[in-house]
């Protein structure tokens, strides 16, 4: 099965280098609608040039980036230490990290709730099934539905590390493929509340979120997440093995972290890199 | 598993197909044989390979299904056996202390074999050692020393340090993978009983009446629509469950969470309907008819012949339907993936949401590392599920020959 799969994996990557203008980008589903549109403008852009993109979920990426079925692994989370070193045992070498763009997690709740802001503890007791009354955190006597991602989802583990403490997520959590089946079920249920990326963001209503409990609560603006203000802010990443990192794959990265590329990532809702970094 | 017809009323008084086999010539003293022509011969040669062909086929699919538990448990057996350990005790090492230590430690410290590392250059063990210590910092976890693989913790409850009593967890990808899977064969076995509490009641309703009561035009409209719901694909049937069913039910009956163990059951037996629909119809048409015309002769209402006379004769029939849609109730996929919220949660009401055992393959399968714990207890799960699929097969042949003898008068 495995050998299979190997001699599968070597024939996609034998098809890739024959093509040499076919770039195929593989991961998180968050990133999914972005780099279908940065391909887009890119392929209108730079004519015989032809870029793949799908999701799947950024643990997806990441296995296919291992695997060698893909040139570029969109994440939407940092690669773990162990993931790097199964790279690492792989490749022989470090694998590349470009930041792409910034995101802010947004978190929503159904147009009828009465709640306008949330700490980051508050979450923390919501998601690990502490708080399961809505009178608790300012709102209603009854009880919270939680809407979450699948646990091959970097928002899944982005959520978790950042908000959770790492801790586990309820088991009352219910798991939903996608944050667009995250935002269908909050916008269904009037109990609820989920969390996803901003640009999903329709139909239901984004709380303001605060560090900790008695400061400021802040929406997901540009400035405050640029700035840092807001506290669930995240880059979007792409890995890639640095013997792909040439050609036109490079030219692709390259074009995706320019000014034009940057534009883009306005376009679909998503936070360009601040200029110091691009 | 075959379907029993009715018993065959006429018993001796049918015709033997052996008779016709006895007038061949065959019977002792029937005089010399005569010789068989070229083409008569010929003929017979031909049902011979046919006869073999098929012989061939039907055991082809029984070697398949053998094949196929081999395989999927042969990928969970590290597990089934208790052969991982993921507990983890060591401490992170300085790279001065992998410089000193031998090749055989640093190879088992960093998971790769003693061969490889030779393969490896300095920078490249460089790296892979700055790497395990990040990741042994990020783990600093009391629960690190379990072995989370284990039957024990696989199916019992147990404590970890941030929860704050024992508890069914499944949670594969965490800090500690926690792998208990009892909630998901509760979340199954919640879905499989809803689906069957509604599709059994209306689907062998809907085939008795068909088959008894419906005007001879009426069956012909009734019969085809509701063989098309078989038709309809389980990605279709899920997305109506979880766009508009899920709401309609909701209204209706007023549970806090939309998307629930009872919603999907209920999708769930919308795909049984057809199976145990067409099946128990099959069942109760083969009765025979002089079982009706003897009973309305007697003067039974066409109510009576139905329920208390071709119902209990087809009964085999009707079970083995019930049997095959449990099968199928259990081992769907779609459906639930997309109605029941895919919530671990261990309770009792059939108003929480549930994660099914097929729900958690086919959510998790396609990130899991090739040959890791999660994907070893992935097969597992399907192993458990193809061998309680076969249990209740068996134990449905079972009950069904009972019933079939008890019939014909037997037991």
């Amino acid at each position: 099965m495995k050998k299979r799969l190997g001699i599968l994996a070597a024939a996609l990557t034998a098809a890739t280098l024959v093509h040499a203008g076919n770039i195929t980008v593989k991961g998180s589903d968050t990133m999914v609608i972005l780099g279908q549109k940065w391909a887009e403008v890119y392929m209108k852009d730079k004519p015989g040039n032809t870029v793949q993109v799908t999701g799947g979920g950024s643990g997806t990426g990441i296995a296919a980036l291992l695997n060698g079925t893909t040139d570029i692994c969109n994440s939407s989370r940092p690669m773990k230490a162990s993931e790097k070193a199964d790279f690492v045992k792989k490749f022989k070498a470090a694998v590349h990290e470009y930041r792409m763009c910034m995101d802010g997690l947004s978190v929503y709740v159904h147009e009828s709730n009465p709640l306008t802001e949330i700490s980051i503890p508050q979450l923390e007791a919501i998601f690990t099934g502490k708080t399961t009354n809505w009178k608790d955190v300012g709102g209603p006597d009854s009880p919270i539905s939680l809407y979450g991602r699948e646990n091959s989802s970097g928002t899944y583990e982005f959520f978790k590390e950042h908000v959770l403490s790492k801790k586990d997520f309820a088991p009352a959590t219910k798991t939903m493929p996608g944050t667009a089946a995250v935002i269908q079920g909050v916008s269904k249920d009037k109990l609820s509340i989920g969390y996803g990326g901003i640009a999903y963001g329709e139909g239901v209503k984004a709380v303001k979120v605060s560090k900790t409990t008695g400061s400021e609560a802040v929406e997901a603006t540009e400035e405050n997440v640029l700035t840092g203000k807001y506290p669930i802010a995240r880059y979007l990443f792409n890995y890639l093995a640095p013997s792909v990192d040439t050609g036109t794959v490079a030219e692709y990265i390259d074009w995706c972290r320019s000014d034009t590329g940057q534009a883009v990532v306005k376009d679909v809702g998503y936070f360009p890199l601040p200029k110091n970094l691009r | 598993m075959s379907v029993p017809a009715a018993p065959n009323p006429a018993g001796s008084a049918g015709v033997d197909p052996g008779a016709a086999v006895v007038l061949d010539a065959r019977a002792p003293g029937a005089g010399p044989r005569p010789a068989l022509t070229a083409s008569r011969r010929q003929a017979h040669r031909l049902d011979w390979l046919i006869e073999r062909g098929i012989l061939l086929v039907s055991t082809t699919a029984i070697v398949m299904i053998l094949l196929i538990f081999v395989f999927v448990a042969r990928e969970g057996l590290p597990v089934i056996l208790g052969r991982t350990d993921n507990a983890r005790v060591q401490q992170p090492l300085t790279a001065a202390q992998a410089a000193e230590a031998s090749p055989e430690q640093l190879a088992r410290y960093l998971g790769v074999t003693p061969a490889e590392l030779k393969g490896y250059d300095a920078e490249t063990v460089k790296m892979l050692v700055e790497l395990k210590a990040e990741e042994m910092q990020q783990l600093d976890n009391p629960d690190a020393r379990f072995n989370t693989t284990t039957w024990g913790m696989m199916l019992h409850p147990h404590r970890w340090h941030d929860y704050d009593q024992a508890a069914y967890i499944w949670q594969p990808v965490s800090e500690i993978p926690k792998y208990n899977i009892v909630p998901l064969f509760l979340g199954s076995l919640k879905a499989t009983v809803i689906a069957l509490l509604v599709s059994v009641p209306l689907g062998v309703g809907a085939a008795i009446y068909v088959s008894q009561l419906a005007h001879a035009k009426l069956r012909e409209w009734i019969k085809p629509a509701i063989e098309l719901l078989s038709g309809i694909p389980s990605v279709v049937l899920g997305f109506f469950a979880l766009i508009v069913l899920a709401t309609w039910l909701q209204w209706l009956i007023g549970y806090p969470s939309r998307l629930n163990a009872f919603g999907a059951g209920v999708a769930l037996g919308l795909a049984v309907i057809p199976i145990i629909f067409t099946i128990s119809e099959d069942a109760l048409t083969s009765v025979p008819q002089s079982y009706t015309q003897a009973a309305l002769a007697l003067g039974a209402s066409r109510w009576q012949v139905a329920w208390q006379i071709v119902l209990p004769a087809a009964l085999p029939g009707v079970f083995a339907a019930c049997v095959l849609g449990f099968g199928r109730a259990i081992g769907e996929t779609m459906v639930v993936l997309m109605a029941s919220g895919n919530a671990t949660i261990v309770s009792a009401s059939i108003f929480d949401s549930c994660r099914t055992m097929t729900a958690t393959i086919a959510a998790e399968l396609a990130e899991v590392v090739f040959g890791g714990d999660h994907y070893r207890i992935l097969f597992l799960i399907g192993a458990l599920l193809f061998a309680v699929t076969f249990v209740a097969n068996l134990l449905g042949e079972l009950v069904v020959h009972r019933l079939k003898s008890r019939l014909e008068g037997k037991a």
